[in-house]
């Protein structure tokens, strides 16, 4: 059946069974393709948009379930997701990227609620976003660097 | 539907602020080396058979310098650090460079240390260090060479800096002169820089090419191609190595909306579908019975139990000096402890998939490629087709660790058995994207081979090493597969013992040896390959000869480095840089990890806390030496990452099988190492002017016998067989 989604600012029609993962939706349907498929349940975090601006697991959202607004790693915008692109990419935190978008939105997600994190608070906020290249001392301290800089 | 990926091997990797407009544009000056390894040009608006000289370097007629990447990137670095070498040597401007992903051409692109096209064993850098200098130097001096006719100044005279040519009062940019240099030939061996002159090499200031497009969602990765028409395929695969298809009823699979075809392949049944998670759907609702009488049905303990009674039987010589059994007899203290190591899954955070078209007369290939060389002649045998009409696109790989290279390039052989069968179908000519689950990445096979050793070492009265023993039985990489031939010598395949039989410490009497155990189920590479099990077994051992002659571990093993300056200049730095020797306090410890691979060397102190049987890894020191340093952030990036990889794996992952099936089925069961788990690493990069060496794989293997050291210093515990939970261990 046709969902209508609230995506990046859009209205998108969708035409998907009920069950369908908004995950799928956005890749598959959307041809939005910053958004990663990595384990399918909940357990690395790849998959992760905002929705209403609360950092949320694609994969296991399904899209009859979906109220409010979907925000993508393509459309983040607003002076945390600048500092905190800008903080990635200062820091080179990427390897092979593939998790980034997850860990990107998921940052963004903790310092709107929290904006200066301590290291308990990105470690609490962070835990469910795998990196298999483990990344995670620079996303730690591009986080820092991202408070920072909102803070200055 | 439209393409989204029109042109995939532009990745927009770099800013384009520098300079306008596009490097695609006809007429951009085109230098490489031919197939002979010559220097070559071509003008490129000629046409493209002039083209296929093989270009490393390309300037456009507004300046921006494309560099060609011979090797696929999967967060290495190779990407930025091959387009540095030419950067460097041509003066360019950082931000005027951009890079490109070769096609799949062996005659042109091969990995020059590994004969054909491909990435692995960290040789990226290594092979391509002259070879892209020189591609780039080539470049600079037919710009000079341009500059000086246009200027009627002697080429002597104009220097290049950041992009901008001069001399005397005259200045300009690479565009200027790029119409003029078409005409040009470039010397056949154009000068090299001193090393005193680099300016990019060696700068740490200098950020990654790759970094824009993994920060915004734009980078794309094979899993994010989108093709007209593209139908998603996914695979049910039989549980247990060597099952077969005993029956299959796919009426309800079929009545998935969205599924278009289910098929039977030798690897499994496939599913092809609109979407993926139709795909998937449609997977669930297969109802499939296996024919298992020739599968591989052995549980783990099993294994583990053939693998220990083989160590008592007689191995192959991969080392022996001296007489280490009449030595050991003589010893005064002998120490002895028996590894296991289990089955290893690589996991990359993208899953393994790959896109395939084809219209019945060629293919054409969306990949993270690894190793062209094998996956080319595999897709082509599969359809039918010379392999020169298989085409494949490299794009980013979302981490490999070993995983996207298989002697039997066993991912994009099913995809092409789908494409085969479904090219005797309506759906003829349509595009397949095969996608594998994470379920699938953790039961495929293709594993770290489970290894058993056993390492008896003998000292004398005062400590001194006298005889050292190891015995391996483990799995070949290598033996059954088409590289046997060309890399398995006199029954060693080199994968299996190599960091045991090179053990760099002075001892008297040592014989290393390797009984190659049999499986039908493959096994493969896995980030540093048999390095992974031979420096915790080496490194454990050295920690309890040390233990054994009273002595500290560090002065123990530097007492044997004589000959091994370089394993010596780490091992003093990481134990400097440590504070090795200074109190840690209680519940603390401390401890140390050597080991040489891939041409590099690492030695890592780490630290741990343990409260009341739970361990915190605090902080891990490295010191590495792999020669001249191109890019020192990646290089600190690779071995935070290695390091990583290593503990990761060593603290909790294993894949087990019980009567033949794999228990692990997605990272809940094989718990992948989280931000909370990641201690404060350090990196300390010995300065030297040695070749360049690898970086990709030579953090990993200390890493786990570093922690295990500083775990016994803190506990009093030895752990022999891993992961550490399984010996106990608790981690905070």
């Amino acid at each position: 059946m046709a969902f209508q989604l609230s995506i990046n600012g859009e209205t998108r029609s969708v035409d998907a069974d009920d069950d369908t993962p908004l995950l799928w939706a956005i890749r598959d349907n959307l041809n939005l393709t910053g958004t990663k498929f990595g384990c399918g349940v909940a357990a690395c975090g790849a998959c992760t948009v905002l929705i209403d601006g609360v950092p949320t697991r694609s994969c296991v959202t399904t899209i009859d379930s979906v109220e409010g607004e979907v925000t993508t790693i393509e459309a983040v915008s607003g002076p945390v997701a600048d500092a905190v692109q800008t903080a990635w990419r200062d820091l080179d935190v990427a390897q092979c990227g593939y998790c980034q978008s997850g860990q990107i939105i998921q940052a963004i997600g903790l310092l709107t609620e929290t904006p200066k994190p301590t290291d308990d608070d990105i470690d609490a906020a962070m835990a469910g976003n795998v990196c298999r290249c483990a990344t995670y001392m620079r996303i730690r301290a591009a986080i820092h660097a991202a408070a920072a800089s909102l803070e200055a | 539907m439209n393409d989204i990926a029109p042109k995939t091997a532009d990745l927009h990797l770099s800013r384009r602020g520098f300079l306008a407009g596009s490097a695609a544009a006809a007429g951009a000056l085109v230098i490489g080396f031919d197939g002979s390894g010559a220097l070559a040009k071509a003008d490129a608006a000629q046409s493209d058979a002039t083209l296929t000289v093989n270009p490393f370097v390309s300037i456009s007629p507004d300046g921006i310098v494309t560099v060609v990447i011979k090797h696929f990137e999967m967060g290495q670095g190779t990407t930025t650090g091959l387009a540095t070498l030419v950067a460097e040597e041509l003066d360019a401007d950082w931000e005027q460079v951009e890079a490109v992903y070769a096609p799949a051409d062996d005659t042109k692109y091969a990995n020059l240390l590994l004969g054909a096209q491909g990435t692995g064993g960290s040789t990226a850098i290594a092979n391509s260090y002259e070879q892209y200098r020189k591609a780039g130097a080539a470049a600079r001096a037919l710009i000079v060479e341009a500059a000086a006719k246009s200027w009627r100044v002697d080429a002597a005279e104009i220097s290049i800096e950041k992009g901008v040519l001069s001399a005397g009062t005259r200045s300009g940019t690479f565009d200027a002169f790029v119409p003029l240099a078409l005409g040009l030939t470039p010397p056949e061996e154009p000068r090299l820089k001193d090393p005193s002159e680099f300016r990019l090499t060696g700068d740490p200031t200098l950020r990654r090419k790759d970094g824009r497009a993994k920060t915004d969602g734009s980078a794309l990765f094979a899993l994010d191609i989108r093709r007209e028409n593209m139908v998603r395929a996914v695979i049910a695969r039989p549980p247990k190595v060597g099952a077969t298809l005993s029956s299959l009823d796919d009426g309800e699979a079929k009545a998935v909306r969205g599924v278009l075809a289910v098929i039977e392949t030798p690897r499994g049944v496939a599913v092809v579908a609109e979407s993926t998670w139709a795909a998937i759907k449609g997977r669930d609702a297969l109802s499939i019975e296996w024919d298992e009488t020739d599968a591989e049905t052995r549980s783990t303990e099993a294994i583990i139990a053939e693998h220990k009674a083989a160590l008592d039987a007689p191995g192959v010589a991969a080392r022996n000096d001296g007489d280490a059994d009449a030595a050991l007899a003589d010893a005064a203290r002998t120490v002895e402890a028996e590894f296991v190591f289990p089955y290893l899954a690589h996991a990359p955070m993208e899953p393994l998939n790959c896109v395939i078209a084809y219209d019945g007369q060629s293919a054409q290939v969306w990949d993270g490629c690894q190793f062209p060389a094998l996956a080319k002649p595999t897709i082509a045998a599969i359809l039918g087709l010379e392999p020169e009409k298989v085409s494949i696109e490299t794009v980013l790989a979302g981490g490999s660790f070993g995983r996207r290279a298989t002697p039997t390039s066993d991912y994009h052989a099913e995809a092409a058995m789908v494409v085969k069968a479904l090219s005797e179908t309506e759906l003829k000519g349509r595009p397949v994207q095969l996608v594998w689950t994470r379920e699938d990445d953790l039961t495929g096979r293709y594993y770290r081979p489970l290894y058993v050793q056993r390492v008896t070492a003998g000292i004398d009265a005062e400590g001194a090493p006298l005889a050292y023993r190891h015995k391996l039985a483990g799995q070949s990489i290598l033996i059954g597969t088409f590289f046997e031939e060309m890399l398995v010598k006199d029954g060693i395949d080199s994968t299996s013992v190599e960091g045991a039989n090179d053990l760099p410490y002075a001892i008297p009497n040592m014989r290393v040896d390797v009984r190659n155990m049999r499986s039908e189920a493959p096994v493969l590479w896995w980030r540093a390959v048999g390095h992974t099990h031979t420096a915790y077994s080496t490194e454990l051992m050295l920690d309890m000869m040390a233990e054994a002659a009273g002595a500290d571990p560090v002065d123990y093993r530097m007492k044997l480095l004589g000959d091994h300056p370089r394993h010596a200049g780490v091992l003093k730095l990481a134990a400097e840089k440590a504070g090795w020797g200074e109190p840690v306090g209680p519940g603390r410890g401390r401890g140390v990890a050597l080991h040489k691979s891939f041409n590099s060397y690492v030695a890592l102190v780490a630290e741990v806390t343990a409260t009341e049987g739970v361990v915190k890894i605090d902080r891990v020191v490295c010191a590495v030496d792999c020669g001249r340093v191109i890019n020192p952030d990646i290089v600190v990036a690779q071995m935070e990452g290695g390091i990583g990889y290593g503990i990761g794996a060593a603290m909790r992952n294993e894949i087990t099988l019980t009567d033949g099936e794999v228990d692990q089925r997605n990272f809940p069961d094989y718990e992948p190492l989280r931000i909370t788990d990641m201690p404060k690493i350090e990196v300390h990069i010995v300065a030297s002017d040695e070749a360049p060496t690898g970086v990709g794989e030579p953090g990993t293997p200390p890493a786990a016998p570093a922690l295990a050291n500083a775990i016994f210093a803190a506990t009093g515990q030895r752990i022999f067989e891993l992961p550490m939970t399984k010996a106990g261990v608790s981690f905070a």
